[in-house]
């Protein structure tokens, strides 16, 4: 079961939702946490104390000079401009490389083999016996936070729960962590901006075909076009959490809410079964 | 050697084009003679990205020793540093002759 957390808006609580509902799942099984947010990845905030799985890379081309004719096909197969051949030599510029292979496979004398680079890391925690915790890292100037992300997702795989930390947005990075989902839910929040992503969010989990369902966080009671725009949807609203400054608080100090406030166990818990209904159909 | 001068049309009179990648045209001068001897149609101008090196691939490819134009992006500067190709402002010129007329008399400023 691979439970995708998301929001299309930023900052609406979307590792706050995973890592509590890592949590509340990890009482009764075994629970895998993969947070998705290359990025920006938070989830380690609440679980530090990862170690290093070793690097991400991607494969960039590496031309022999020797054999190289500079006859420039590299170069005019590339379409992102990162491999050029110059007056004397072949200039390659990492950062615009998408890892198509083209530059190779163009070449007519075999000069361009691939190497790796070093694009970012995976870190792997056991904070308790029944949760594991997996970290995709982008290294800082780096792009390609789906390659961290698929390797990140690779270095979870497995049979039983995994929870998602998503990252935001609705491009790349999001639709790399929901390949695969059985089930999506998408953190809102009751604001125009909240709701304006959500309608993207809930466009692209329709577009793959993956059942969702919402969250909303830090409710002030206000919800109405938000609940409005659910229902039109089918999309089941499945847990509201409140604006509380308590509920901040133990956010803020990298706690996790259901180990703290004994009411949020059993609305976590919840929140896991309503979402394996939806996933099966059923809600 | 080819002077090549980044243009919005493809005349001596028309207007330098601010732009070096996505420059709808290159003006070719040989600077023995003073003669335009190629106008190169952009075809990269419009492409998404990595337009900079592929330009200056595509100059490599044609023998420009020398380039005039507004204003070079990194990844442009890069090749062009590597490929060994002098890259001048235009300055206040306000067309593609009055550039290469400055470049003649020196008064440009090297930016790569």
């Amino acid at each position: 079961m691979k439970i995708v957390v998301a929001s299309g808006k930023g900052g609406t609580g979307k590792t706050m939702v995973s890592v509590n509902l890592a949590w509340a799942v990890s009482q009764s099984q075994e629970t895998h946490l993969i947070d998705c947010d290359a990025e920006e990845p938070n989830v380690h905030l609440f679980y530090p104390g990862g170690k290093d799985e070793g690097p991400v890379t991607v494969k960039v081309p590496e031309v022999d000079s020797e054999k190289c004719t500079l006859c420039g096909a590299c170069g005019e197969f590339c379409r992102y401009g990162a491999i050029s051949v110059l007056t004397e030599s072949v200039m390659f510029q990492a950062h615009l490389c998408h890892s198509c292979g083209g530059c190779m496979l163009s070449c007519p004398v075999d000069a361009i083999t691939e190497v790796p680079r070093r694009i970012g890391m995976i870190t792997r925690g056991e904070p308790t016996p029944t949760l594991t915790v997996i970290s995709g890292i982008l290294d800082e100037g780096e792009i390609a936070a789906p390659a961290v992300i698929k390797a990140a997702k690779e270095a979870g795989e497995w049979d039983g729960v995994s929870v998602l930390d998503g990252p935001p947005g609705t491009a790349c990075p999001v639709i790399e962590t929901m390949e695969g989902a059985d089930v999506c839910i998408l953190v809102t929040e009751s604001t125009p901006s909240g709701l304006a992503d959500l309608r993207r969010a809930a466009r692209l989990t329709e577009a793959f075909g993956i059942p969702a369902g919402v969250v909303i966080n830090r409710s002030d009671n206000e919800d109405s076009s938000t609940l409005a725009f659910c229902a039109e949807e089918g999309l089941p609203v499945l847990l509201t959490i409140p604006f509380d400054r308590e509920i901040a608080a133990i956010q803020n100090r990298g706690a996790i809410l259901c180990s703290e406030k004994e009411e949020w166990i059993e609305a976590f818990t919840q929140l896991y079964e309503d979402t394996v209904a939806i996933a099966g159909g059923i809600l | 050697m080819k002077i090549c001068i980044t243009s919005k049309g493809d005349s001596p009179e028309s207007v330098p084009e601010n732009r070096f990648g996505r420059t709808p045209f290159f003006v070719v001068y040989n600077d023995e003679t003073g003669e335009i001897i190629e106008v190169i149609n952009n075809t990269s101008a419009n492409d998404a990205s990595g337009v900079g090196p592929k330009v200056v691939q595509m100059l490599v490819s044609k023998g420009v020793n020398v380039v005039v134009t507004g204003q070079v992006g990194g990844n442009a500067n890069k090749g062009l540093e590597v490929a060994g190709i002098p890259t001048y402002a235009f300055g206040e010129a306000k067309t593609v002759a009055e550039a290469y007329a400055a470049y003649k008399a020196g008064t440009l400023t090297r930016i790569v």
